[in-house]
Order: C-alpha cells, then sequence, then structure tokens
C-alpha cells in the first residue's frame, strides 16, 4: 500500500493502458503492431494483478506469481507470433493483416 | 348355379391388356393382334355359354330373373358399415351387356388385324382395347354403384388413350383432351349424386337400392333441397353423369371430335359400348328412378329426345361420313334415353324399358356395321370426307351390300331388327307424352332422310375419278362387316320382352300397328327424299342449301354449341376465375415458400459476414460482445 | 506531497500517453519505441511498490527480450523508413467506440465497487519468500505451475522453431 494514492487511481491506469490496447488491435493494419497492441493488454492486466495483491491482499503471493506467469507466458506467445509473421512475410511479401484471410465463408 | 367362371370374362382381357403391354414391343406386331384377338374370342364365347346359362338354364325364379351375385370380395373396409367392395353381379341387362359388348369387340378386334396393319402403335392398340374391354366389361357387371365409378372412370382412360392415339397429330390430342375433360366434368356430378344418395341410404349396393322393399328411402323422403328431394337431386346428379358419358346434350360436344381416333375405335368405344353406359347406368338405377324420382325420369326424356332431334338435324349437314355417323349414334342413344323416361315399371307398363335395351342390343350391331363399313371405305379411298366418294358401290361390293343393310336397319326398315325395337320405343312414348313421341316420329323421318343421303352420296352418286382404283378390304375385315350384318337382320327377332324387362318378369309384347305403319311410313318417305336429292348428280342439294341461307349455317356449324363453349371457358372463365387463382398461387402460395427461402438464404448472407477471415474484426467483435454480456450481467439481471 | 505520489502520477502519465502513441503512431519503428517507454515506467510502478524481483523480470524480459525481438522483426519484415496509410474511418470509429465504450464500464465498475482490504499483517517480500513458494509444494507452493510454464515455454521454443523454419 502507498500512503496517498488510493487503489482506484491505479486501477484506472491500467484500464486505459488496456483498453488503448484493445483500439489498437482494431485499428492496426500491420501485424506486427497488433502484436505490440497485445503486449499492452497483457502489461495491464500484470499491473491489475500486482496492484490488487499490494493493495488488498499483502498477506499473500498470488497476485505477484500470476503477474510472473503473465509475463512467461507473453513471453512465449510473442515469440511464436513472431515466427508466424516471419512465416507469413515469406509467402506473401506483406504483413498486412487484410491480406491474411483465407479463413473465411 | 355356379357362376364363378365369369370372373374369366374379367381376368381374361386385363391379362391381355398387361401382357401385350408390357411385352407387346419384342414381338412381330401381328403377335399381339392374335393375343388379343384370341383372348377376345375367348370372352365372346364364355359371355354367349353365361347368357344361354342365365336365361335358359338357371331360368326363371319365381317368375322372375333372378340377381345373381356370382363372386363379391371386400375391397376397402373402413368401418362395419362402410365398407367397399367388388364383385360380379348377374341380372338381365347385365347379362345382355356382356353379350353386346364381347360380341362388337371381339369383331372390332377381328377387323383391326386388318385395318391398322402395318400401323406403328399396332401392339399398344391391342393392349388398349384390352383395357377398354376389361373396363366396360367390368362397368357391366359391377355389384355396387361404387365399383361401376371406378370402372367408368376407366373407361374414360381408355377413351382418352384410344382417341388420342395417333398422339402426334395435334387434332387428336386436342379431341382426346376434351372427351375427358368433358366426360370428368359430368362425372362430377355423378360422384356427387352417389354420395348423396349412399349417403342417404347408407349403401352402394345395387342389389338393395333396387329391391321391391323401399325402407331405406324413408330417411331421404322428407330431406328437400331448394324445392327437390334429396333423392331427385342425387338421381338428377347421377343422370348427369351418364349424360356426359352417353354424350346427350349439352356434353355431347366431345364425341364428333372422337372420330380422330382409328375406326375401329369408334365402332367399339363411340358407338356400341361406351356411350351407352349412360343408358345402362339410368337402367341399373332404374327402380330408384322411377319409385323415388319420377321427376328425374322426366328430365331423362326430355333430354333424350331433344339431344336426338338436334344431333338428327345437324347430321343432315356434315360431310365427313364418320362426323354423320357420330351424330346418328347420339340420335339413337338420344331414343334409348327417352325410352327409359317414358317407361313404367311393372309388366306391360316396362315396355319403354324394354325397348331401350332392344334398341341398345340391336343399335349396337347395326352401328358397329355402320363404322366398321365406312372404316373399309375410307380404307379404300384413303379420304374422310363425302366429296371425295361417289360410286363406289362398283369397287366394293361387299361393302357396299352390308352398309345397305345397316342403312335399311336404322331406317327402320320392315323385318329388319331396328323396326321392332324402334316401333317398341315408339309405342312406348305414345302412351305417355304424345310431344316425345311427336318429336321422335319426326326424328325417325330425318334419320331416314341422312343415312341415305350418306348411302347414295358414298356408293351412288358422282363417278369419280380415283387416282388409284379403290380395292375391297381384305377378307379379314369384310367377315366382321358380313357377321354383323347377320346380327343386324335377325336381332330383332329375340323376344326380348320375355328376356329383359324392368322388373325382370318377362311378359308378351306385340306390334302395335297403328303406330307402325306411320313409322314406316315417314322413313320411306326420307329415303325417298335422298333418292331425289342425291341418287344421281344434281343441284338440287344447293339449291336447298342457298335457300335455307344462315340457317343452314348455323346448322353446319353444330349450332355453334363449341363456340359458346370456348367463349365460356376462354373469356369468362379463364379471365375471372383461373387468372386470379393462378395469381394467387403463383404469388402467394409459391411467393411464401420462395419467401421462407429467401430469408434463409439471405440471413444466412448476413450471418456469413461474421466469418470475413478479417482478424480486426474478430477482435472488436470479441471485446464488444464481452462489454455487452458484462453491461446484461452486472447491471441489466439482478 | 511525498516524492512517491508525485513519481505516481509521472509514471502514470508517461503510461497513458506512451501506449496512446504506440497505437496512433504511423512509423512503425516510433510505435516500438514508445512500447518500450510503457514497459520501463511499468516496471518503474513495480519499483513503487516495492516488488523488485517482478520490476527486474519486466525490465529483463518484457523490455529485454520481447520488445528487441520486435524490433529485429520489424527489420526483417517492414521498410521502416516508410509511413503508415491513415486507417480508415469505420475502423477508427468501431475502435474509438470499443475502446471509450469499455474504458466507461470499466470506470463505472472501478468507482462504485468498495475495496475492502485484508487484516492480516503485510508479510515481507524478499527472494527469500519467493524462491520458498515459487518450487514450493505446501499450501502456498507453486511448483506445479512453474513446471507447466516451463514445458509451456519448451513447446514454445520448438513451434517458433518449426514455424519459421525454411521449408523444403
Amino acid at each position: 500500500m502507498i500512503e496517498g494514492i488510493p487503489i482506484t487511481h491505479v486501477l484506472i491506469v491500467s484500464a486505459f493502458m488496456f483498453f488503448a490496447g484493445i483500439c489498437g488491435f482494431i485499428v492496426r493494419r500491420n501485424m506486427i503492431t497488433i502484436l505490440m497492441s497485445i503486449e499492452l493488454i497483457l502489461n495491464a492486466v500484470s499491473i491489475n494483478m500486482v496492484v490488487f495483491n499490494k493493495y488488498l491482499f499483502p498477506d499473500q503471493l498470488q497476485g505477484h506469481f500470476f503477474a510472473l506467469f503473465i509475463v512467461g507466458i507473453a513471453a512465449a506467445e510473442a515469440s511464436v507470433a513472431i515466427a508466424l509473421i516471419i512465416n507469413i512475410y515469406r509467402r506473401l511479401a506483406s504483413i498486412n493483416v487484410e491480406q491474411v484471410n483465407e479463413m473465411k465463408h | 348355379m355356379d357362376y364363378s367362371y365369369t370372373l374369366l370374362i374379367l381376368l381374361i382381357p386385363f391379362l391381355a391388356f398387361v401382357f401385350i403391354g408390357l411385352a407387346g414391343m419384342k414381338f412381330k406386331p401381328v403377335v399381339s393382334g392374335l393375343i388379343g384377338t384370341v383372348g377376345l374370342g375367348l370372352v365372346f364365347m364364355l359371355s354367349w355359354y353365361t347368357a344361354w346359362q342365365y336365361f335358359f338354364v338357371g331360368g326363371l325364379v319365381d317368375g322372375e330373373y333372378p340377381k345373381i351375385i356370382a363372386m363379391s370380395v371386400d375391397w376397402l373396409h373402413f368401418s362395419s358399415s362402410l365398407t367397399i367392395r367388388m364383385g360380379i353381379l348377374l341380372d338381365p341387362i347385365s347379362v345382355m351387356m356382356l353379350v353386346v359388348v364381347s360380341s362388337v369387340s371381339f369383331m372390332v378386334h377381328i377387323y383391326s388385324l386388318g385395318y391398322m396393319k402395318g400401323e406403328k402403335g399396332f401392339a399398344r392398340f391391342y393392349s388398349f382395347l384390352s383395357l377398354f374391354t376389361f373396363s366396360m366389361l367390368g362397368l357391366v357387371v359391377a355389384t355396387n354403384i361404387f365399383q361401376m365409378y371406378v370402372f367408368w372412370e376407366l373407361v374414360g382412360v381408355s377413351s382418352f388413350l384410344l382417341i388420342g392415339f395417333y398422339y402426334q397429330k395435334p387434332s387428336a390430342v386436342a379431341a382426346s383432351k376434351k372427351a375427358f375433360i368433358v366426360t370428368r366434368f359430368a362425372d362430377l356430378g355423378f360422384l356427387i349424386g352417389i354420395l348423396l344418395l349412399s349417403f342417404f341410404t347408407q349403401t352402394f349396393d345395387f342389389e338393395i337400392l333396387t329391391r321391391s322393399d323401399h325402407s331405406i328411402f324413408s330417411n331421404a323422403a322428407s330431406s328437400t333441397f331448394m324445392g327437390m328431394s334429396v333423392l331427385t337431386w342425387s338421381c338428377i346428379l347421377i343422370f348427369m353423369g351418364g349424360a356426359g358419358k352417353s354424350a346427350m346434350f349439352p356434353f355431347h360436344i366431345w364425341l364428333p371430335d372422337a372420330m380422330e381416333g382409328p375406326t375401329p375405335v369408334s365402332a367399339l368405344i363411340h358407338a356400341a359400348t361406351m356411350v351407352v353406359a349412360g343408358v345402362f347406368l339410368v337402367a341399373r338405377m332404374f327402380p330408384v328412378f322411377y319409385f323415388q324420382a319420377p321427376d328425374a325420369l322426366d328430365v331423362v326424356a326430355y333430354v333424350g329426345g331433344f339431344t336426338s332431334l338436334f344431333a338428327a338435324i345437324i347430321a343432315c349437314t356434315q360431310y365427313d361420313i364418320k362426323r354423320i355417323l357420330a351424330f346418328s349414334t347420339l340420335s339413337q342413344i338420344g331414343y334409348m334415353m327417352l325410352a327409359l323416361g317414358v317407361s313404367g315399371f311393372d309388366g306391360h307398363e316396362g315396355t319403354g324399358y324394354m325397348a331401350s335395351m332392344f334398341h341398345l342390343f340391336t343399335h349396337a350391331f347395326f352401328k358397329a356395321l355402320l363404322f366398321l363399313g365406312a372404316g373399309a371405305i375410307i380404307h379404300a379411298v384413303h379420304s374422310n370426307v363425302m366429296q371425295d366418294m361417289g360410286g363406289l358401290r362398283k369397287y366394293l361390293p361387299v361393302t357396299h351390300i352390308t352398309f345397305l343393310i345397316a342403312c335399311l336397319t336404322i331406317a327402320g326398315v320392315p323385318f329388319l331388327s331396328a323396326f321392332f325395337s324402334k316401333d317398341e320405343i315408339l309405342v312406348a312414348a305414345y302412351h305417355h307424352d304424345k310431344l316425345l313421341f311427336a318429336v321422335e316420329f319426326l326424328v325417325a323421318g330425318i334419320t331416314a332422310f341422312y343415312m341415305f343421303r350418306l348411302y347414295f352420296t358414298v356408293f351412288w352418286g358422282k363417278e369419280r375419278q380415283y387416282h388409284h382404283t379403290p380395292h375391297e378390304a381384305p377378307r379379314v375385315m369384310t367377315i366382321p362387316l358380313m357377321i354383323l350384318a347377320f346380327g343386324s337382320i335377325f336381332a330383332g327377332y329375340l323376344p326380348f320382352a320375355r328376356l329383359v324387362t324392368a322388373d325382370s318378369r318377362p311378359f308378351e309384347s306385340h306390334l302395335d300397328f297403328g303406330i307402325a305403319i306411320p313409322s314406316v311410313l315417314i322413313g320411306l318417305a326420307g329415303i325417298v327424299l335422298a333418292w331425289i336429292l342425291y341418287r344421281k348428280e344434281s343441284s338440287l342439294p344447293e339449291r336447298i342449301v342457298r335457300s335455307l341461307g344462315g340457317f343452314y349455317r348455323m346448322v353446319y356449324h353444330k349450332f355453334y354449341v363449341d363456340e359458346i363453349y370456348l367463349f365460356i371457358t376462354r373469356n369468362i372463365i379463364f379471365n375471372y376465375i383461373s387468372r386470379p387463382v393462378a395469381w394467387f398461387d403463383r404469388h402467394v402460395v409459391d411467393g411464401a415458400m420462395n419467401g421462407i427461402g429467401w430469408i434463409t438464404v439471405t440471413s444466412s448472407k448476413m450471418i456469413r459476414g461474421l466469418q470475413s477471415g478479417n482478424v480486426p474484426q474478430y477482435g472488436m467483435v470479441f471485446a464488444l460482445g464481452a462489454i455487452v454480456l458484462v453491461l446484461v450481467f452486472a447491471f441489466l439481471i439482478r | 506531497m511525498a516524492l512517491n505520489v508525485w513519481m505516481f502520477y509521472f509514471l502514470a502519465t508517461v503510461i497513458a500517453v506512451c501506449s496512446v502513441l504506440t497505437i496512433t503512431s504511423r512509423r512503425i519503428l516510433r510505435a516500438a519505441f514508445y512500447l518500450l517507454c510503457v514497459l520501463v515506467a511499468t516496471a518503474g510502478l513495480y519499483f513503487l511498490f516495492d516488488y523488485q524481483f517482478m520490476a527486474g523480470v519486466q525490465l529483463v524480459l518484457y523490455a529485454g527480450g520481447i520488445v528487441v525481438l520486435i524490433i529485429f522483426s520489424i527489420l526483417l519484415t517492414s521498410h521502416i523508413s516508410q509511413k503508415f496509410p491513415k486507417p480508415e474511418a469505420i475502423r477508427l470509429i468501431t475502435g474509438i467506440v470499443v475502446g471509450v465504450s469499455g474504458f466507461a464500464l470499466a470506470m463505472l465498475a472501478i468507482l462504485k465497487y468498495a475495496f475492502k482490504a485484508t487484516d492480516s499483517a503485510a508479510i515481507r517480500i524478499d527472494m527469500h519468500t519467493i524462491g520458498n513458494q515459487l518450487l514450493g509444494t505446501g499450501k502456498n507452493g507453486y511448483a506445479l505451475p512453474f513446471e507447466v510454464i516451463s514445458i509451456l515455454l519448451l513447446a514454445a521454443m520448438i513451434g517458433a522453431i518449426i514455424i519459421a523454419k525454411k521449408g523444403k
């Protein structure tokens, strides 16, 4: 608990980052920028976990470890995503997400 | 007496139809013809044997000829009170009809071996002939009115198939459609009549309906509809069905056009057998008509009388020989209907009934003879119209003599068969209704006139140049002619009143000279008039035609009845009834179905849009969906 | 105001501004840089919370690992000097609507809820505790998730290699 900073302020910051990430996911066209938006989302969630742990449950470490695992998973996911993007670039010579639309009706 | 062998009379033609129909194309055509003919020969012998057994060996039981049910099987069993049976009923008129139908059919089968030789559908023709014979025989031995209706429709179908035999000719197709539609329309009345009658009497069975105990009608006696009792309505409606099949006015329009079929078909169906089905129906239902609905009998008599006059007048102006014979058939059937209409029931009162059946019997022979003779003429000259014929007596001797015998018969010349039968009809009419008597008396004269007009124009008249000499028909065609001529001469000597009567009790009939002599005289007058006008080439007929002017034109066009019907159907029914109904069907009914399809396709297209492959769109849907769900669950649902 | 409060608001501002810039920047390398700023600011926030281990992991993995990976892939696949075209209007509007509505919803939830802290005493977070709990199998042990995530990382590694391999 940090004196002077109510929990809601921190949560507002993380919520802002989260929805910025979602907005970026919808708006952006380049696949790597979409990946960056996803990282923003994960990061926001991570902050949320840490904050809840620190403010509401200071006697446990569950939020802390959750955030740790989120970082680990984000790393794994980013690496696989980059591999996919590189493969797509090789086939289509472009990483515009609108051109990757073969799984449709 | 065991009459179960009568089942063979029905079974043999049916099996012939099936066999020839399925396997006929695999053999040479003449094999199908022979199978059909041999089968009919067996039926012919069985029918005469049955008649002999019934009338002479079995004979009278308690003073009357019994109604014998040779066999009866339950066909459709709905409940204990509603069961439809099929069976064979033997009584004087059905046995007589068995003889008539099988004899004429047998003659036609033999004749067609020669007439239809070389035709493309030879096997098909014989299978249809067998089908028709089966249906007609089934109709006459029906035990209940429902079975009769079933076979009635079968006969209509066979007629349709045979009229449209030359299916590549549009006129033949149109004629067969017309025949079927007109008779089907009349059968609507028949069906409603059957339903009415069976509803009020709770039975279809002829034996019960025609019993002398009239208790089953007590239910119906009190119900009336629009002023007439329901029984009268049902009898009139049943007569409507008979009128359609027998081509009474106003349902007569199909019979002249039915001449598009091959001539043996015209002989069998449209002269001797099918068209008398209506007469047979009224005769079968006669006790019901006489005791419960005497007004219906009056309708029968007047319709018959009117039709015979109407048809006789038209026949005087036609040039196609088959059409003349068709109108002659209409006229003679009018005679038979009239005779039934004026008839009483007990003993001597029932002369009309007896005369009608007698005339049916003799008419079958001479009309079939006339048609088959016309077939021989057409075969020789290759044309149907009188203007292409003349002086044929030199080239076709046998045909000439037999045709002459038939013409003399129909004119009512004494000692030939129709003299006796027509005389009985005139006697019955005289004692009942003088107006009808006068009409029929006049028609007798007109009949003689137009038949001899036909005879003289074809066999005497102008000598024409034929591009190839007409030759006599082969023996296979002339032998039936000779047999039928024999029948035409001698059939009148059968003591009919001792065999077929209204109450099945024989009585003695005698010749009434007071009526016979005037009718012979008017017949001879008709013959003489025709002699004067047509025996030699003369301009007298044309002068008469010109002086009659508009009246002649109207009669030549058959009083424009066909045109009136066409006008009513095309302009009125098609425009005001069919078009709206068709519009409704196309737009509302089909529209609803198409609409359901369209909705399905369109909504699926819209749903499909969700799978666009566009990843950011997926993300948006996901996020939006999550937000909406949170809203719903957190705030709206408590 | 205490310095940490001031620090907090500074870091919060950096996070907010840089995350917006990440998603709106029209040059891709700049977007990657802004992402890096966001991640470093988050690490700063963790330091403020006294979660040094977490902050360290954040810096090493996220900032040092993932962002470097992203920059590598940018260099491999894009022309770094070209500008992105502006996004279509409808896409922009949809994104903004979704984002704003979601943010409003979240705000509503945050502000309305009464957060109640627990009464138990805080424990001291140091490497000793973290280590014991991470590999412990008792009540608060995270040995199983630890093993699972290590398998996940292995699978991700193998998957990435196979996907990115130059196939025959």
